[in-house]
């Protein structure tokens, strides 16, 4: 019996990433465009995860993933915080609206 | 391609595989924002499934308690402080952008699927005893890894700090908001139902 072979893992973590790809570009939602990122992000770590069952001697991927996941996080604060401070600014959270420094 | 697996092993990953696309195409096509962030939490447990099945159940349970505990219910945090226009109306503006954009990143999709699927890497290795677990892996960051885990410490606290910075604004002083309750400034032609204009306005009012 033979574990699932890691390009199937591969190809999920490529169409999550072009979805998320997709849903930054085509939506206008600010907040669903963060959601987009953190979609791209989490199938970057498949990826990584993947790759490193792989070569399983040591956890390098399995490492980078847990940073990538710190940083993350940390992206997702500073970006809602960002998003209430547009939202306060603007009264509205379509990303088009972020004009100011046009003209 | 799959002829020769362990079927259950295949079902699990079947599931972890459908319920993560079918999420994440909710969370990028749903209009409410609120079924975004749910659909993005049915991505996040498949993908913590998918990690269990790559020997990684340490980043499964980190997965699980960063992104499903606190990433999402951050969002929804913010959802129900910008209340009702966080679901702004539709318009039809730049169709064109978003199609061309869409097309673009399918296209990306597309080409990097079948470059994948063309190449097939050889058997998967069998895993040494205890790879993924929160003893090797630990072993491992903090040993090798010492340096990047203490910058990561010093990451979050400049996030934290910076996202208080940001989403606090400018606190006017008590004598700076009297003067301008007499002129209206610009902030009080926005809709009055934000619950941050609410606390504004109970904090000067104290």
């Amino acid at each position: 019996m033979n574990a699932i072979p890691i390009p199937a893992f591969l190809v999920v973590a490529a169409i999550l990433f072009g979805i998320g790809a997709v849903g930054f570009l085509v939506r206008r939602n600010v907040l669903v465009a963060l959601m987009s990122i953190e979609l791209m992000l989490n199938a970057v770590n498949v990826t990584f995860v993947a790759f490193n069952r792989l070569h399983a001697d040591a956890h390098v991927g399995q490492l980078f993933a847990f940073f990538n996941i710190a940083v993350a996080a940390a992206e997702a604060a500073v970006g809602l915080a960002i998003v209430l401070s547009f939202f306060r600014l603007r009264r509205t959270v379509r990303s088009d609206a972020g004009d100011l420094l046009k003209n | 391609m799959f002829a020769g697996y362990d079927t259950l092993e295949l079902i699990y990953f079947a599931i972890c595989a459908l319920v993560a696309i079918g999420g994440a195409l909710g969370t990028v096509t749903f209009p409410n924002p609120i079924r975004g962030a749910m659909s993005l939490l049915f991505t996040i447990l498949a993908i913590a499934g998918m990690y269990l099945q790559l020997h990684a159940p340490f980043l499964a349970a980190v997965q699980l308690i960063v992104y499903a505990g606190a990433v999402v219910v951050l969002f929804l945090f913010v959802i129900m402080l910008i209340g009702p226009a966080a679901n702004p109306p539709h318009d039809g503006r730049g169709v064109l952008a978003r199609t061309v954009g869409g097309i673009a990143a399918s296209l990306f999709v597309l080409q990097t699927v079948l470059v994948l699927s063309h190449k097939v890497v050889g058997r998967v290795p069998i895993a040494q005893e205890g790879f993924g677990s929160v003893d090797a892996f630990g072993q491992q960051l903090f040993g090798d890894w010492l340096v990047p885990f203490e910058a990561s410490s010093f990451l979050l606290m400049v996030a934290i700090i910076g996202a208080v910075a940001v989403a606090r604004g400018k606190q006017p002083d008590p004598q700076a908001e009297q003067s301008e309750d007499d002129a209206t400034g610009p902030k009080e032609l926005g809709a009055p139902s934000s619950s941050l204009k609410v606390q504004s306005k109970s904090g000067a009012h104290a």
